[in-house]
């Protein structure tokens, strides 16, 4: 179906919505408005269209961990959660640090042709904090983001000297904020909640020293920095004073901080580990609030697949994550009653730009533009099931939740890759 | 009650059914023959992911003395250690006809994860620094017992000395003896305070001498020697000085006062005095209890309820 016309649907765009028909041709927006009669229908009566999501921070797992996600489940996933682009993270095995393990990832993603797949880079060889990865190549490589994520930068001069290399190349470092010897052995954030169950804290200040050191980083080296998954009260405060500094520095948090309290860890159940935790409900509304007046740039899945068995360890074993891609829309919606314009602002619009994909991404709904689309309301109530999902993982902690707001097609390149709901790939 | 796994589950209720169970199992280990047939044809598994010999021992003695047959899965020589994971062992040993698990673990959660994985009973011999709750059931049974007025510690000040972060024995306890009445005093340096306990229904204070002479159950906590390496404490004297029951102290407790202490003991740092010569002392008649204890809770998890077992000796 190489031209169709997405029927009945509200176009979100910066300037305003429009009710129009969009026709969608040779992977361009043909036409906007107007009619058409002899091309198929695809309905979209009461959804929004959006330029497609973009996810700033996603575990594909491959190379390395292909049990828990491949490519090409994890770009399925993106696809059904409304994503046309999702932002590669570098902790595979090997990781993302030498240019054949970036161009294998991209050149797997066009194979698999759901969405575009962008690598990110490691920051040091091996995400070992020691070595920088060869920056220039990997940019050439077409890598934009760069990132040891899973870990913090520990060491201030290593963090200091990538700034002031990678800033001359264009590119952007973003930070996993966290004190590592601050949280050794963490299982959940430090609080009340830890306190009864006698398990280890993450405590908050972890991630805020680590992002007052890299916002003071920032600032003495003029280089752009983007901040991963924050997720304290504090840190918003941190990124709101810091860009009325001007400071040229961008955040993204995740569906999960802004609807998920730490005490559902009282469950014992290892499907809420993640890193960094959930937080308190003042933390929650902290981070609400800096998506509401733009603190925050971007919301970003950290969908991070793990398989039965390793999420079957004790608490303390157990890997940190949980998945995200399927349930972003609808859960931010859930939690939050954005607006359209500003869902469509913190998927898609900003995370294209930080990315640097704004080229194809994150563009008008209009004549001419690449065809890369999301179609979606904030209306229709469903309930999530573990077993109703495009990643090969299960790890969802909305199992069972009825949510409010449903991706019903992704058009990636022209190509209708979801239509109601399922992947036609 | 078909698992035992927090203090946190239990009514007041449930609590007191277990302590007063636990009278009649003391009756019965004061027989010339200390054996009854409650649960004869049941199975009852240890499952200790970390060394516990004397919780362990006590259990399987508990075990025993109610008829059951009982089995240890030895971590150390067994299927873990080749990787094997915590559900294919349960489930495993659940194969072959398990009636109950008694597991320890080092990691807080295990049991009641256990749980999903098993039809079994579960008994938690101590998770992580969560619970411990035959421990804190055993210590209530000896301090009621010890001041002779029935369930009740209401008008009673325990005071639980040393790591409360990373006691499970302390998060039990601290709620059994609240639940029976008592006021529970925490006495701890403050790295050793789990980080957020506004909540909790104790007070904390930051020496010892502020409360010795004061308390009517004076509970030490063990401390661990490597605490020192995580900076928790500067060195085990100075713990020793500002939290240890030394000879001095000791003369200063209230001459019905009662000393307990989860064993094993690390002398000369909780404990200075020779717990011999304190006659408050009742931490041999804690390990005693311990049989009678987790025979109470063995036989409410396996037999569905609180009814005494019937029947002598065999």
């Amino acid at each position: 179906m190489n031209s169709f016309v997405l029927r009945g649907g509200t176009i979100v765009n910066p300037d305003g919505n429009v009710e129009a028909d969009v026709v969608v041709s040779g992977g361009v927006i043909d036409t906007v408005g107007g009619t058409t009669s002899d091309l198929p229908v695809v309905d979209a009566t009461g959804c929004y269209i959006s330029s497609g999501f973009v996810d700033l921070h996603t575990h594909l797992r491959e190379p390395g961990k292909e049990e828990a996600e491949t490519i090409e489940t994890g770009s399925r996933a993106a696809a059904r959660g409304g994503y046309t682009a999702v932002v590669a993270m570098p902790n595979t095995d090997p990781a993302h640090d030498a240019v054949h393990v970036v161009d294998f990832v991209r050149a797997r993603g066009e194979q698999v042709g759901l969405c575009d797949v962008l690598p990110s880079g490691c920051i040091t060889i091996g995400r070992l904090g020691q070595q920088l990865v060869p920056f220039a190549a990997l940019a050439k490589a077409g890598v934009h983001l760069f990132t040891d994520d899973g870990t913090g930068v520990q060491d201030p001069l290593l963090m200091r000297r990538a700034l002031e290399y990678a800033g001359q190349l264009g590119v952007v470092l973003a930070q996993h904020c966290e004190v590592a010897r601050l949280t050794e052995g963490a299982v959940m954030h430090e609080g009340a909640c830890c306190s009864s169950l006698g398990l280890p804290g993450w405590p908050a200040l972890a991630e805020e020293l680590m992002l007052h050191r890299d916002i003071e980083l920032v600032r003495l080296t003029g280089s752009p920095m983007h901040f991963l998954h924050l997720s304290t009260a504090r840190s918003v405060e941190m990124v709101r004073q810091a860009k009325l500094e001007g400071l040229p520095i961008t955040a993204e948090v995740t569906p999960h901080h802004l609807s998920l309290v730490d005490e559902l860890l009282t469950s014992l159940d290892t499907v809420f580990k993640v890193n960094p935790p959930l937080r308190t409900r003042t933390d929650i509304e902290a981070l609400k609030g800096g998506v509401l007046d733009g603190t925050i740039d971007a919301v970003a899945t950290d969908h991070a697949p793990h398989s039965d068995h390793a999420k079957e360890q004790p608490l303390d074993a157990a890997p940190p994550g949980m998945l995200g891609l399927e349930t972003a829309l609808a859960v931010i919606n859930t939690s939050m009653g954005l607006s359209p314009r500003r869902i469509a602002e913190v998927l898609s619009w900003n995370p294209a730009r930080i990315a640097n994909v704004a080229d194809r991404h994150g563009r008008p709904v209009a004549v001419g533009e690449p065809a890369n689309l999301a179609v979606w309301d904030t209306s229709s109530e469903w309930v999530v099931s573990r077993d109703h999902f495009a990643s090969k993982s299960r790890n969802t902690p909305y199992d069972g939740m009825t949510l409010r707001g449903r991706v019903h097609h992704t058009v990636f390149r022209g190509e209708l890759v979801v239509k109601d709901g399922e992947a036609t790939k | 009650m078909k698992h035992l796994l927090s203090i946190e589950e239990l009514t007041v209720e449930q609590l007191t059914a277990l302590l007063d169970l636990t009278d009649h199992m003391v009756e019965i280990n004061a027989r010339p023959v200390p054996k009854v047939p409650a649960l004869r044809g049941r199975t009852v598994a240890s499952v200790f992911f970390e060394d516990s010999t004397r919780t362990r021992l006590s259990f399987e003695m508990a075990a025993k003395r109610l008829s059951a047959d009982t089995m240890t899965f030895n971590v150390g020589t067994s299927s873990v250690n080749k990787g094997e994971s915590l559900r294919d062992t349960i489930e495993t040993l659940s194969a072959m006809g398990v009636d109950a698990f008694v597991v320890r673990h080092k990691s807080s959660g295990v049991p009641h994860m256990i749980t999903e994985w098993t039809d079994a009973s579960v008994i938690n011999a101590g998770d992580g620094w969560h619970q411990h709750p035959t421990q804190a059931l055993l210590d209530c049974h000896t301090v009621t017992r010890s001041f002779g007025t029935g369930n009740d510690l209401r008008g009673r000040t325990v005071a639980i000395v040393g790591d409360i972060k990373h006691s499970r024995v302390a998060r039990s306890n601290i709620r059994a003896f609240t639940l029976l009445g008592a006021e529970v005093v925490l006495v701890a340096p403050r790295t050793l305070l789990p980080p957020e306990i506004i909540d909790w229904p104790v007070r904390t204070v930051d020496a010892l001498d502020e409360v010795v002479s004061d308390v009517d159950v004076l509970y030490l906590l063990r401390m661990q020697r490597e605490r020192m390496d995580a900076a928790l404490v500067p060195s085990l004297g100075e713990y020793s000085a500002r939290f240890g029951l030394t000879r001095q102290r000791a003369t200063r407790l209230k001459p019905d006062a009662l000393v307990l202490h989860p064993g094993p003991m690390n002398r000369g740092v909780e404990i200075v005095v020779d717990p011999r010569e304190l006659p408050g002392s009742r931490i041999l008649d804690q390990v005693r209890t311990g049989v009678s204890a987790r025979m109470s809770v063995l036989y409410t998890v396996l037999s569905g309820g609180s009814v005494p077992p019937t029947g002598g000796a065999e």
